[in-house]
């Protein structure tokens, strides 16, 4: 991924990698970790989408996190960075929040799993892994810095009429 | 945290915590270029205040739009309550109309949560007679975490007005459910000998009439402003005397320890329960409460809005 960005972005003083939390945090520092290692440091940032979901008034409120940003966004090329692409709604919140913050000249999407079942028209520019998974399944990504280990788990849905995807990570 | 926030008895550490936590991710919302958020986009709340407050109606208000809401303002002065509309038949309206949520300012102690029995909607108190005003208490409790790092374990006085504030009575609760210890520091017409039981931990609180006795000893010093418009009687001798014996002046500030401290809610009595240095000086926090003030009204609000879509 950390290649692909670079060979993609051929001007690395305008990126951004901005991590959607929770888990896109970490992932962006490592892919600029690496970009770093092979060509020069990139600024990286953390995005709190939970004030922009479409799911507060049914799912309730979720615990509201800093956005972090390492500057000025406007003019920049904005690489979203998150763990796992599901319906895309959560990469519709980032888009929507990106607006409140700046007018960047670009934004990009990397994901390290796209798990497929798009709700919406978006499409990632960078994918680790694509994970063909049923709409009832459960994707779980977990991260060394926050899990204590790197593991990409897929759990199969019981063959139940009305298996609980309420809890999905990176919907 | 409940459908209704009426006070701070109410709530417990988690809850308190959760509301202090989601403040502090709202707070930097002020510093974007677009300060608002759509989370309340499509709910309905009403201000509706029987006593005048330009600080709480304004602060609320101003989370209110910062979150999206549509904000209907509803003051007592000028409206169908001079009429002789009575509070039930104000709340049916609203309740007709399908507000969300009600933030109610009152004279009374115990309208908010008898607004409760009338309406579905929401209800949030910003102030009832002396009873409660439990986002003044939650704003302070987060500018206090803020400036020093936790609640545990602190020791703080409460000096003055006690009798008369419904802001002591939410932050004395708050603190000690919190784990901060609690001296309650004024004139005995002023202190009532039951604010211990106001809490949770009796223990964690003292009652005492000298602030010389604690004030070099605090971690916040948290004056109350002396109403005299509420006092039925004269309840100390007289403003100068007041001054020397519980005001924080030159001599008092210069005592409290160097990371300590100085609060107030707001208006201020300068002269009276504090001094323009100490209005005025570097460990004063008292504009810190008022900004913190949106932020948590605005937790207040997306967390008690959240989840139940009428």
């Amino acid at each position: 991924m950390a290649h692909e960005l670079v060979e993609g972005h051929h001007d690395l003083d305008r990126l951004i990698l901005l991590g959607v939390r929770t888990r896109g945090v970490p992932l962006a520092e490592r892919l600029a970790a690496h970009v770093a290692a092979v060509e020069k440091p990139v600024a990286t940032g953390a995005l709190d989408t939970t004030l922009y979901r479409d799911d507060y008034a049914s799912a309730g409120p979720r615990p509201v996190g800093r956005t972090d940003l390492p500057g000025s966004i406007d003019g920049r090329t904005v690489v979203l960075v998150d763990d796992v692409l599901y319906t895309g709604r959560t990469v519709r919140a980032a888009l929507d929040a990106l607006t409140d913050l700046g007018r960047p000249s670009a934004v990009r999407l990397a994901v390290l799993v796209d798990r497929g079942h798009r709700e919406l028209p978006i499409r990632p520019d960078i994918v680790g892994k694509n994970l063909p998974s049923a709409p009832d399944d459960h994707v779980v990504v977990r991260l060394e810095e926050i899990d204590g280990r790197d593991e990409v788990e897929l759990l199969r849905a019981e063959p139940t009429p009305h298996a609980d995807d309420a809890t999905e990570a990176g919907s | 945290m409940g459908r209704h926030l009426l006070g701070l008895e109410a709530l417990d550490e988690d809850a308190i915590t959760g509301v202090l936590d989601t403040a502090e991710g709202l707070k930097d919302l002020a510093l974007r270029p677009v300060k608002k958020v759509p989370t309340l986009r499509g709910r309905t709340v009403c201000n509706l205040f029987y006593e005048d407050s330009t600080r709480t109606r304004t602060s609320f208000e101003l989370a209110e739009k910062r979150l999206s809401a549509d904000v209907l303002n509803f003051s007592a002065q000028g409206s169908s309550v001079e009429k002789g509309e009575s509070l039930k038949d104000t709340a049916l309206t609203l309740e007709a109309m399908g507000v969300d949520a009600i933030v109610i300012r009152h004279e009374a102690s115990g309208a908010p949560e008898q607004l409760t029995r009338w309406v579905d909607a929401h209800v949030l108190n910003a102030g009832d007679g002396a009873h409660q005003h439990p986002t003044q208490a939650l704003l302070d409790l987060f500018t206090i975490r803020e400036r020093l790092g936790r609640l545990a374990g602190l020791h703080v006085a409460v000096v003055g007005d006690v009798v008369h504030s419904r802001v002591a009575r939410s932050v004395v609760q708050g603190l000690v459910t919190m784990g901060a210890k609690v001296s309650v520091v004024g004139p005995r017409t002023l202190v009532p000998s039951t604010v211990a039981q106001w809490t949770r931990n009796p223990d964690a609180v003292e009652v005492r009439a000298d602030l010389d006795g604690v004030i070099g000893d605090v971690d916040v010093c948290y004056l109350l402003r002396v109403q005299r418009e509420r006092q039925q009687q004269q309840a100390f001798p007289s403003t100068r005397e007041y001054a020397r014996l519980w005001g924080l002046d030159r001599a008092r500030l210069a005592r409290l320890p160097d990371h300590a401290v100085v609060m107030h809610p707001g208006p201020m009595n300068r002269g009276v329960e504090i001094s323009a240095e100490a209005a005025d000086a570097p460990n004063a926090v008292i504009t810190d409460q008022v900004t913190n003030g949106i932020a948590v009204r605005m937790s207040c609000l997306y967390l008690l809005l959240g989840g139940e879509q009428r």
